[in-house]
């Protein structure tokens, strides 16, 4: 049997009985267990290498109802290598303005005007079924383009043990049981991973004394695409903050904050919903309930991401508040960095220590990411009188005074981490811009033709801008592409000098198959690629 | 830059009648609150971080 613990928006893979059922036992390099964001983009990372994945999850598609609703750039730009953004992007709603009230009054305005020079926006808002859809969707071409990917649907993990050299999952399915043995495990099974449970580790952080009750509305009304956000909302019973913001399909997402000693119950009664929603749209606004839900939430993770052969990736190793939407955007992040260690270690062209710095790096970036929501979250709820006194003060002055208002925090957008420091870092001797040291993800620019990202497909990648190219095709049979610029001929505006020149004249970034930059020099030669690429997939001495 | 813990201030009596002149009248409440807007406008007005540091340190220290 398999439970279902929630209803499906898309029925993306629906149950077939496992051919192999009652036969012996089958072998495969990596199973995925889960098909959440996370889930499905390291399967199309991992399938469009060429490595054969199997994604097991226990529903037949994607949860109904929104859970995440804004996607950062660098999720895009992830998406877009794996060829999923573009539906993303024409779906979503894309916003710059944003108001926060406190009480009645507004505080201030701001507009995240982008940079100009990138080819994904800054962020979008859309509904994580779509996410999730879009991925999916495009799983389906990759397959029909041959890639190795295959996703059973209900088929849910029971039980793991593990060997020196595989691991053995029990699956239930409504067929009855089976066993399956994987090379390699992917957790993706969110935030109560059952696999992190079954393997008795721990999860440990901050659990957040309050309720926030999610209402997704549907309504027509002429309420301007902005994010709107209230410190102590002045309409009825809206607790101690709430947040206005628009989705596609006229999906309005609202939230309430409501303290911690709540009867969820009742709250989630329509009816007592729908007079919260009331109060805060004005009488006779004319809207449907699509959604509800009361969260709370924490910042948790796992001490490593790593163990043995099971990998864990998304929720299931790290698990943060929402404000800042870094949930899923980080989870992505995991996702692009765990696939092509994987993909070089199952194809024996690195050491399987290559996959302790997934965790080492990922566990930094999921510190980044928890400390920034737990700074929003002590801002949203002040935990003592002192710190209330100052959140209001904050608040108070940021209406006169322009000081205040960077100090105001209702979420701060989800940026990517960079990998300052870390043990597959080559060296920086270019003395270049900060934005794109070692160890940051590439800033986007555009070129003559196209972006600079789109010619960065996953794959090792020596770009020299203004400087001869060493010439490199593979080391250790790893494969080296390159992309060679002048900035006379491929720099339109400016940006590729003023991204990753700065004042030098010429520049030779070696950059990772998921677009992080690992080392960069003024001009460079073989060996010094060859000695970089081995130090960053985990062969340095 | 660092933190100047020598007396800076002309006229020391002066500025401390109008410290608590601002004061006057107000419930603990409001007097709460002004402190916490002076400190973020004079914290603001330094600014330097490793002088703001030194003087939570030392005025932490009592
Ligand atoms: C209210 C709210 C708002 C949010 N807003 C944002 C936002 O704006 N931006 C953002 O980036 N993030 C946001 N998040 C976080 C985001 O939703 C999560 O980070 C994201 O869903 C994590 O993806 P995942 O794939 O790791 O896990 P999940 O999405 O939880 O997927 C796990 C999958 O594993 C399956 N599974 C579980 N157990 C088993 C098993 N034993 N066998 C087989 N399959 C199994 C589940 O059915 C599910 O399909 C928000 C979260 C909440 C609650």
């Amino acid at each position: 049997m398999v439970d279902v613990r929630y209803d499906i928006a898309f029925r993306l893979y629906p149950y077939e009985r496992v051919q192999t059922q009652g036969a012996a036992r089958q072998r495969v390099p990596v199973v995925i267990v889960g098909g959440g964001p996370i889930g499905m983009a390291a399967a199309l990372d991992l399938g469009r290498k060429g490595t054969p994945v199997l994604v097991l999850d226990d529903h037949e598609g994607v949860g109904q109802g929104s859970r995440a609703i804004c996607f950062a750039k660098r999720t895009l730009e992830i998406a877009d290598r794996l060829g999923a953004a573009r539906a993303m992007v024409d779906k979503g709603v894309v916003w710059n303005v944003g108001k926060v009230f406190h009480g009645a009054d507004q505080v201030f305005e701001f507009n995240l005007q982008p940079e100009p020079g990138h080819e994904m926006p800054a962020f979008i808002n859309l509904q994580q079924p779509y996410f999730e859809k879009f991925l999916v969707d495009e799983i389906r071409v990759a397959q029909k383009e041959g890639a190795p990917i295959d996703i059973r649907g209900r088929n849910a993990v029971t039980g793991i043990t593990r060997h020196a050299d595989h691991v053995v999952l029990d699956v239930g399915t409504p067929d009855g049981p089976y066993q399956i043995a994987a090379d390699w495990v992917i957790a993706c099974d969110g935030a109560r991973s059952p696999i992190r449970d079954m393997m008795g580790l721990s999860f440990d952080g901050r659990v957040f004394e309050d309720n926030f009750l999610i209402a997704d509305v549907k309504m027509t009304a002429e309420f301007p695409t902005e994010r709107w956000f209230w410190f102590e909302p002045p309409f009825k019973n809206s607790g101690q903050s709430a947040l206005l913001h628009k989705q596609p399909d006229d999906i309005w997402r609202i939230d309430f904050q409501l303290g911690w000693d709540i009867d969820r119950k009742a709250e989630l009664d329509p009816a007592r919903v729908r007079e919260r929603v009331d109060a805060m749209l004005g009488a006779g606004a004319d809207y449907e309930l699509e959604w509800t839900s009361i969260y709370t939430f924490q910042c948790r993770r796992m001490k490593k991401f790593r163990h043995g052969r099971v990998l864990f990736a998304g929720d299931s190793a790290h698990q943060v508040s929402p404000f800042g939407a870094r949930g899923a955007n980080s989870g992505v992040q995991d996702a692009d960095n765990l696939a092509w260690k994987l993909d070089l270690v199952i194809k024996g062209l690195a050491p399987d220590t290559l996959l302790d710095s997934y965790s080492a790096e990922r566990v930094h970036g999921a510190d980044e990411n928890i400390l920034n929501s737990t700074r929003a979250t002590d801002f949203l709820t002040p935990k003592s009188e002192t710190s209330m006194t100052f959140r209001n003060a904050v608040l108070d002055l940021a209406r006169r005074h322009a000081f205040a208002r960077p100090m105001v925090n209702s979420g701060r957008l989800s940026v990517p981490c960079v990998y300052d420091g870390m043990p597959l870092n080559g060296p920086d001797a270019l003395g270049g811009p900060a934005a794109t040291r070692v160890g940051a993800p590439c800033l986007d620019a555009p070129l003559d033709r196209g972006f600079l990202l789109n010619r960065l497909t996953g794959h090792f990648t020596v770009l020299s801008i203004n400087a001869s190219a060493p010439d490199i095709a593979e080391v250790d049979g790893v494969p080296v592409a390159h992309v060679t610029l002048t900035t006379d001929r491929n720099d339109p505006t400016g940006a590729l000098a003023q991204r990753y020149l700065g004042t030098q004249p010429q520049a030779v970034y070696l950059i990772r198959p998921d677009q992080h930059v690992t080392a960069r020099w003024p001009g460079c030669d073989t060996r010094a690629v060859t000695e970089a690429v081995r130090q960053a997939i985990g062969k340095a001495a | 830059m660092t933190l100047n813990l020598s007396p800076n201030i002309a006229d020391p009596d002066g500025f401390y009648d109008e410290l608590l002149a601002a004061h006057e009248g107000l419930d603990k409440a409001a007097s709460d609150a002004l402190n916490a807007r002076l400190i973020l406008i004079l914290c603001n007005h330094i600014g330097d971080r490793e002088v703001l540091r030194d003087a939570l340190a030392a005025a932490s220290k009592t």
